[in-house]
């Protein structure tokens, strides 16, 4: 089941062989929101493999194109600004360009922001890959009143420009052409390199003369020597183990000599783009409001961008009742229970017990994972449907000053939000967060956000035991967890976290129209992954379950889970529980609403016309309910969220973290709750 | 000619031009903005500054959001006036 790709795996060279046949091997370079998911989608859209980087959470994407008996392997570049190290995005770009020595590297930039853009072909051109240039958003750029000429940038910049309209399909055949006879002949590869700054040449000629002879391939000594006056600190730290202690401290004295050089380099870098882009770039900048600029007086302004905000979200969450909810109810009566029955009445004479463990184990597992489709897909396309359209990180503008307080990053606001429908997209959708520490916190928060199914059973069982201070108690309850979850954040943030954040720095792109092809595509992939990576955790966790409430038999209340819920009734009476309500929070581990179902088993007396309920209600505290609900609402996440946070943060270890923690919580808030009822002589 | 006064980018008030004169956050931090745009030298017009909360910057053409925390590292001054704006 593994999708990791070889990223080092041997291939055949154009260069080396000529045969027609051989592999040419293209990165696919540029800064965010550039469009380039458009070009890769374009160039490789049924021969993609989506992954991660070895070792990372960042997504990996290759795809493959033959054409004329060539055979491209495109991969798609993290997005980033530069290819300093600031970022696991940044180190894997140009970990990539320095170790798989890409034939050719084809960077797509943004023609309406040309200039920012071209800081990181500034830094590309430092590398070893020849390299193309596409021009995309030409017609942004003119709707803005830029006027750009391709051939004139070509001449100044001594490489291959191609401009492109990507969404409409322009230029993409000339881009992958030129693309492929520049790796064909790299030879004729010879661009104006950016040279550093006047006041900075001897000291970066000083450390490369320390370096030579160190740098062991595929380094350069002059990239290395360019990126220790940055300050990178990958690269310092390699330099260091590479070099004999003499010439180490040497250097180090220099570099700290010229700690301002990142400074003088940055700006040097800029003055070699305006130098580039001058004859080629008229920009009038006349001062008109643009359509970005009009939209943004309401969106992004701090009372109407809330207002906006909260219809946008009556609008996903409409969305998520009017249709995925209704196609999740007919897949389980029409698909799932369907099967269930067939199965059962298949297998009835043939094997009793391998019809129990395939119609609830295995269907059970499979039920649970089928459902969590539809709603998904909504998700997943309302998310790159904003994303797309450039609101996404306004959301993350305008949440961020309340979002800063629990220590976390404005783009965190969004997934959050989508946990009350589920917590598996809110897990998953964390990846919008760059930084890691961010995006881990997200993660370990999200299943505090009260999801659908928790607050089903809040519907349910409120009335229950409180009758007409339902409302109040259900409200309390969802109170408490969002207090929870921002007492944990601060908490977390200011141990676990602490130091780690990066400075809130997010550009705000251009709105455009959403391009239903990329969409299509995030919506796709994560689907897919989910039900591959986490339908098997589920199937297994689901058939475990089914096993412990199944065995010894002959039913639930004499199984191995029973008398597990049994062996811990010391800590049940602390939160004044019954086995039977322990079992119930155990069983919501498959899925929240299992826990009503569990309890429906366990206090089922027999008797016509007494439910479940009316049981529980005659003995049943109401300080044992309230304490059952809390715990139940802050209780460790189901399986499948369980599922995703284990693929998305690709660590057992904070997957496990983030689920005793949990569980720690859960269960003091019982204790307390429980306890605190009785102190106060609340429905003993 | 004659040294200008210089301030910090979140004292600017919405509307208001400067360019960038110091970035005072280490190297990590100056490469991060460099690779956005903000570099010293670039031209940067302020779009919003409310009281709390993130500043909102138009650089080389891009807007950005900035925390008030980076937004307090970074030293401006007034801009040259014969200088074409680049900035929009």
């Amino acid at each position: 089941m593994s999708n990791q790709m070889q990223p080092n795996e041997p291939i055949r060279r154009a260069g080396t062989t000529g045969s027609p046949e051989s592999t040419i091997l293209v990165g696919l370079a540029g800064q965010p929101n550039v469009g380039k998911s458009t070009v890769f989608n374009l160039l490789t859209s049924l021969s993609q493999h989506v992954g991660n980087w070895p070792g990372k959470t960042v997504e990996r994407r290759e795809g493959s194109l033959c054409r004329d008996g060539m055979h491209l392997r495109i991969v798609d570049l993290p997005g980033t600004y530069s290819l300093t190290a600031n970022s696991d995005e940044e180190r894997i770009a140009r970990d990539f360009i320095v170790h798989d020595e890409p034939d050719v590297v084809v960077m797509i930039a943004d023609a309406s922001a040309l200039e920012r853009n071209l800081y990181l072909l500034a830094e590309l051109l430092v590398l070893p890959a020849p390299v193309v240039l596409g021009l995309n958003m030409m017609d942004v750029a003119r709707e803005q009143g830029i006027h750009i000429e391709p051939h004139v940038l070509e001449a100044a910049l001594g490489l291959p420009v191609i401009p492109l309209v990507a969404i409409r399909n322009q230029g993409i055949s000339e881009l992958i052409d030129t693309a492929e006879s520049l790796a064909r002949e790299p030879a004729t590869f010879r661009p104006v390199r950016p040279e550093i700054a006047e006041s900075h040449r001897e000291v970066l000629a000083q450390v490369r003369a320390l370096l030579t002879e160190h740098v062991p391939d595929p380094y350069q000594d002059e990239w290395i020597a360019l990126k220790l006056l940055e300050g990178d600190r990958e690269v310092t730290d390699k330099a260091q183990s590479w070099l004999p202690e003499n010439n180490w401290s040497s250097i180090a004295v220099l570099l700290k000599e010229h700690e301002d050089a990142v400074l003088d380099i940055a700006s040097g870098r800029y003055d070699w783009i305006a130098r580039m882009v001058r004859a080629a770039v008229m920009h009038p900048g006349l001062g008109q409001i643009s359509l970005t600029d009009r939209l943004d007086r309401i969106v992004v302004h701090p009372l109407w961008g809330l207002l906006l905000l909260l219809a946008m979200f009556t609008l996903i969450f409409w969305l998520t009742f009017t249709v995925a909810m209704p196609i999740q109810h007919w897949l389980d009566v029409n698909v799932v229970e369907q099967l269930q029955g067939w199965l059962a009445a298949t297998l009835v004479n043939v094997s009793p017990w391998l019809a129990d463990l395939l119609v609830h184990g295995v269907l059970g597992g499979v039920g649970i994972v089928v459902t969590f489709a539809p709603i998904l897909v909504v998700f997943f396309t309302v998310l790159a449907f904003l994303e797309d359209t450039g609101y996404l990180v306004r959301v993350a503008y305008v949440m961020d000053r309340f979002m800063h307080l629990l220590g976390l990053h404005g783009k965190s606001f969004l997934p959050l939000f989508l946990g009350f429908g589920c917590n598996v997209p809110a897990v998953m959708g964390a990846r919008v967060i760059d930084s890691q520490s961010g995006h881990l916190l997200t993660i370990l928060l999200a299943p505090l956000v009260p999801c659908s199914a928790r607050l089903l059973i809040l519907a349910l069982l409120t009335p229950v035991f409180f009758g007409d201070q339902a409302v109040v108690v259900s409200w309390s309850l969802i109170s408490l967890n969002m207090l929870v979850l921002a007492v944990v954040g601060i908490a977390l943030n200011h141990t676990v976290f602490r130091g780690q954040h990066a400075a809130f720095i997010m550009e705000l792109p251009l709105y455009h129209l959403p391009n239903l092809l990329s969409i299509g595509h995030f919506v796709w992939n994560n689907t897919w992954a989910f039900l591959r990576k986490a339908g098997t955790i589920i199937l297994l966790a689901s058939i475990v379950v089914w096993a412990l409430s199944s065995f010894p038999g002959p039913d639930i209340e004499q199984s191995y889970l029973a008398r597990f819920g049994q062996s811990l009734t010391p800590i049940g009476k602390l939160m004044g529980m019954d086995w039977r309500m322990i079992v119930a929070l155990i069983s919501s581990f498959i899925a929240k609403e299992n826990a009503i179902a569990t309890l429906g088993i366990l206090y089922a007396t027999g008797e016509e016309g007494r439910g479940f309920a009316e049981t529980m209600a005659a003995v049943v505290s109401p300080a044992t309910a309230l304490s059952f609900l809390a715990v139940i609402m802050l209780f460790i996440p189901c399986v499948a969220t369980v599922a995703v946070m284990h693929q998305e943060t690709r660590s057992w270890r904070w997957t496990l973290f983030g689920v005793l923690l949990l569980l720690l919580i859960a269960l003091s808030a019982g204790v307390i709750v429980y306890q605190g009822a009785r102190w106060l002589g609340i429905g003993v | 000619m004659l040294k200008q006064q210089q301030t910090f980018l979140d004292q600017i008030d919405p509307g208001m031009r400067a360019v960038v004169s110091e970035l005072r956050g280490g190297r990590e931090f100056a490469s991060r903005l460099a690779g956005m745009g903000i570099s010293v030298g670039s031209q940067i017009k302020v779009l919003q500054n409310p009281a709390h909360g993130s500043l909102l910057v138009l650089v080389r053409d891009t807007r950005i959001a900035l925390g008030r925390g980076v937004a307090a590292k970074i030293l401006v001054r007034e801009p040259d006036h014969e200088q074409p704006d680049a900035a929009e």
